[in-house]
This record gives structure tokens, C-alpha cells and sequence, in this order.
């Protein structure tokens, strides 16, 4: 039988990313941390990705919803800010559906979290002769991007 | 409702929340009227980012301050007088050029205040300081780039950004004065050192500047009084506009 930290951070973890509804919180790294006291009380903490971030209000909501659907009444949903979330938290899982989805993951970073020179892919012909249009992008957490090799324009989940 | 904060540390936060919170409303005045489509994204990505920075740092203020007022309290429900935010960030946008300018010089004092925060020892301080950093890093990278661009570009581009800075760098001095709210933190480690911010401001902005061929302008007025609640003309104009919906439907949501 499953215990219920492990249960609701499932559930919990089911909940999507209003703006890239292709990630969960739990793929992007948002989801941090489940905490049930002997009362039944419930304490989820979610982080923002970037400190305007305009889909954490949703995400709370849904996280606070799907807890209760669940059989979990008396559940917080806390926002912690540290550590600050980056990007290494992101799954190869989560990269592959962010490829597959037409957006240019975040590429590695190195220990000295300075970004390792390669050239961001193209995700829809594979091309890396690409170029940066804006850093800024139709979401805090994108960048604008134009392809050489098929000249279309895609945007890229940036390194942060 | 008049400012009740007694602790220094709840000062200090709000004149930081103000900064915030105007600079990111004049940023969000841009919005569909910037020159490209890139640049509308751009500017109000970053009074974005700034919203969020100042609803953190109000919320801690609130607690310091212990007034418990809600985030919308501080921004909707205060008089013109209430506002603790320097000058520079409440000057009108101007011109590309000017917005660009305000942008490097306020970015780059942000940046050191936020990276010397990161170290405070009030924890939630500390954990909001070190997310914006990541933030205003891109700030100031965006505003350096439209700096060069611009300074180093055609004789009129670099007309006008020599204006823009000579009339903005009047309003920097301000950034760096200090008074018994500062004196008190730093001995705390809870402010930001104006002195050595200055030294670092300097050195950054010098190096800008000397790339985009433009002129560093010489100190000449200093105008102050932002951090006591004494604004510039045009900043009573632009408070109405941003609390009119509030203040005609009280307790508005969405
Ligand atoms: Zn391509």
C-alpha cells in the first residue's frame, strides 16, 4: 500500500502547466515537496519558475484541487522561493516532450553554471544553424528563435 | 493611509517593493506600442518579472512593517506621498532611447542590490534576492545590448540616447544616498552598501558607456527626495492610472 506523501505527490504531480500544457509541475521542477502531519493536514510546496511567473496562481489552484478530488480536505499549497528553481531540474523526459511539442529545450549547463557553447537545435528540421530573435518570448521562461535550415521561426524553453 | 512601518528593515523593503512595482507599471505602459513586436514582448517580459519581484518583497514588508496589509493594500490603496520608490524609475518612458537608458542604469544598481540581498540574513529576504538575480541578469543584458546598439549606431540613434542619459543621470545620485534607514541595515547586513554599490555601479556603467561611444555626463543638479515620498510631476499622473480600477470598484478581482 502506498503511503499518503506518495499518494498525493502523484496526484499532485499530474497537474499541467496551464501555458505548456505539454509538461507537468512535476516534469518542469515546480513540484518540491509533499508533507502530511498526524492530523491529516496536508502541505504541498510549489516554486515559480521566474518571480512573475502569471500560470503559478492556476497551478496552485489546481494542485490544491486535484489534493482534495482525492480525499485529501485540509491541504495547503505553499509557494517556496529557495533554492531558486533552474532548469537542471528538468527531466530528460521533460525534454524529449518539450522537443516533440516544437520547443527548443534547455541545453546542459556545467558545473560553473555558465552554458556550454553549443548551438540551440532546431526542433522541427534539427538544424543548428539558428539564431536568437528576442531573449524574451510569448512566456517568461521562452526565448524567440529562427531556423537558417527551414526558416521558421520556434521558440526555446531557455537555460535559466 | 500614511506609511506606519517603524522597523528600518520594513522600510528598506518597501522602497525596494516601489521600485519594483513602478518601474514595472511604466515598462507595462509600452505594452502594443513598442517599435517591433520582439521589443513590446521584451519590455513587458521584464515589468513581468518586476511584478513579481515587488509582490514578494510587499509581502515581507507586510510582515515587517506589521501592518499584514495584502499586496494589493500597497499598491492600490496608498497615496502618491506613501511611495518610497527612487526617481529614475518613475520618469516617463520618453522615447525607445530613454526607456532603454533608464533600463541600463536602474538594472545595473538593481542587480548589485539584489546580489548583495542574497547573502542577508533574513532568510526570505535572502531567497527572493537570489531569484531575482537570474531575473535582472536578462534586464541588464537586454538593456546593455540596445545601449550598444543604439550608442554605437546612426548619428541620430546616438543623438538621442546622448539625451536620454543627460537627462536621466541626474536622477542616479539618489541611488546611492544614505540616510539612518541604510546606515542601520548595513551594520545588520540586511541593506545593500550605498558606497560600495556606488563603486560597482560606476565601473559597470563606465564600461557601457565607453563601448557605445557615449559620453558619461558630468554630476551637475541631484534631485532627491523619492526614498521620503516626494515624486516627480508626472508620478501622481501615472499612480491615478494605475489604481483607478481599484479605487472605482474596491476590492476588484479576477
Ligand atoms: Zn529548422
Amino acid at each position: 500500500m502506498v503511503s499518503d506523501v506518495e499518494q498525493i505527490r502523484r496526484v499532485a504531480a499530474e497537474v499541467v502547466d496551464p501555458e505548456i500544457p505539454v509538461l507537468t509541475i512535476d516534469d518542469l521542477g515546480i513540484l518540491r515537496e509533499v508533507r502530511v502531519d498526524g492530523a491529516g493536514h496536508v502541505d504541498v510546496d510549489i516554486t515559480p519558475t521566474y518571480s512573475g511567473c502569471p500560470a503559478l496562481d492556476v497551478i496552485r489552484a489546481d494542485v490544491a484541487r486535484s489534493v482534495r478530488d482525492a480525499g485529501y480536505p485540509d491541504v495547503k499549497v505553499n509557494v517556496v522561493l529557495s533554492p531558486a528553481w533552474t532548469t537542471d531540474w528538468m527531466s530528460d523526459i521533460a525534454r524529449r516532450k518539450l522537443h516533440d511539442y516544437g520547443i527548443a529545450p534547455p541545453r546542459e549547463r556545467d558545473a560553473h553554471m555558465t552554458l556550454l557553447k553549443l548551438a540551440v537545435e532546431c526542433p522541427l528540421c534539427g538544424s543548428a544553424h539558428t539564431s536568437e530573435v528576442s531573449h524574451f518570448g510569448s512566456t517568461p521562461c521562452q526565448a524567440l528563435l529562427r531556423c537558417a535550415g527551414c526558416a521558421e521561426p520556434f521558440p526555446h524553453f531557455k537555460e535559466h | 493611509m500614511t506609511a506606519v512601518a517603524v522597523d528600518p528593515a520594513g522600510v528598506y523593503t518597501l522602497r525596494l517593493a516601489d521600485d519594483c512595482l513602478v518601474l514595472s507599471h511604466r515598462l507595462g505602459q509600452w505594452s502594443s506600442r513598442a517599435p517591433t513586436l520582439e521589443e513590446d514582448v521584451a519590455l513587458t517580459n521584464i515589468a513581468l518579472d518586476l511584478l513579481g519581484q515587488g509582490r514578494a518583497m510587499y509581502a515581507r514588508t507586510a510582515e515587517l512593517d506589521g501592518t499584514w496589509r495584502s499586496e494589493d493594500a500597497y499598491a492600490y490603496l496608498r497615496d502618491e506621498r506613501d511611495f518610497v520608490n527612487c526617481l529614475l524609475v518613475e520618469q516617463e518612458n520618453g522615447d525607445f532611447a530613454a526607456t532603454i537608458v533608464r533600463q541600463l542604469l536602474y538594472s545595473t544598481y538593481q542587480l548589485e542590490v539584489w546580489r548583495a540581498l542574497s547573502d542577508s540574513p533574513d532568510a526570505q529576504v535572502a531567497a527572493i534576492a537570489a531569484k531575482a538575480v537570474k531575473e535582472v541578469i536578462y534586464h541588464l543584458d537586454h538593456a546593455t545590448q540596445w545601449t550598444l546598439r543604439l550608442g554605437d549606431g546612426t548619428e541620430e540613434s546616438h543623438r538621442r540616447m546622448q539625451t536620454a542619459l543627460d537627462h536621466l543621470w541626474p536622477y542616479t545620485a539618489e541611488l546611492f544616498e544614505s540616510d539612518e534607514v541604510t546606515r542601520d541595515l548595513v551594520e545588520r547586513g540586511q541593506a545593500a552598501d550605498p558606497e560600495r554599490l556606488r563603486a560597482a555601479w560606476d565601473v559597470s556603467v563606465d564600461r557601457v558607456l565607453h563601448d557605445a561611444t557615449l559620453e558619461r555626463p558630468s554630476a551637475s543638479w541631484a534631485p532627491t527626495g523619492g526614498r521620503r515620498g516626494l515624486h516627480t510631476e508626472s508620478f501622481g499622473y501615472m499612480v491615478a492610472e494605475m489604481q483607478h480600477l481599484h479605487r472605482a470598484h474596491p476590492g476588484a478581482s479576477w
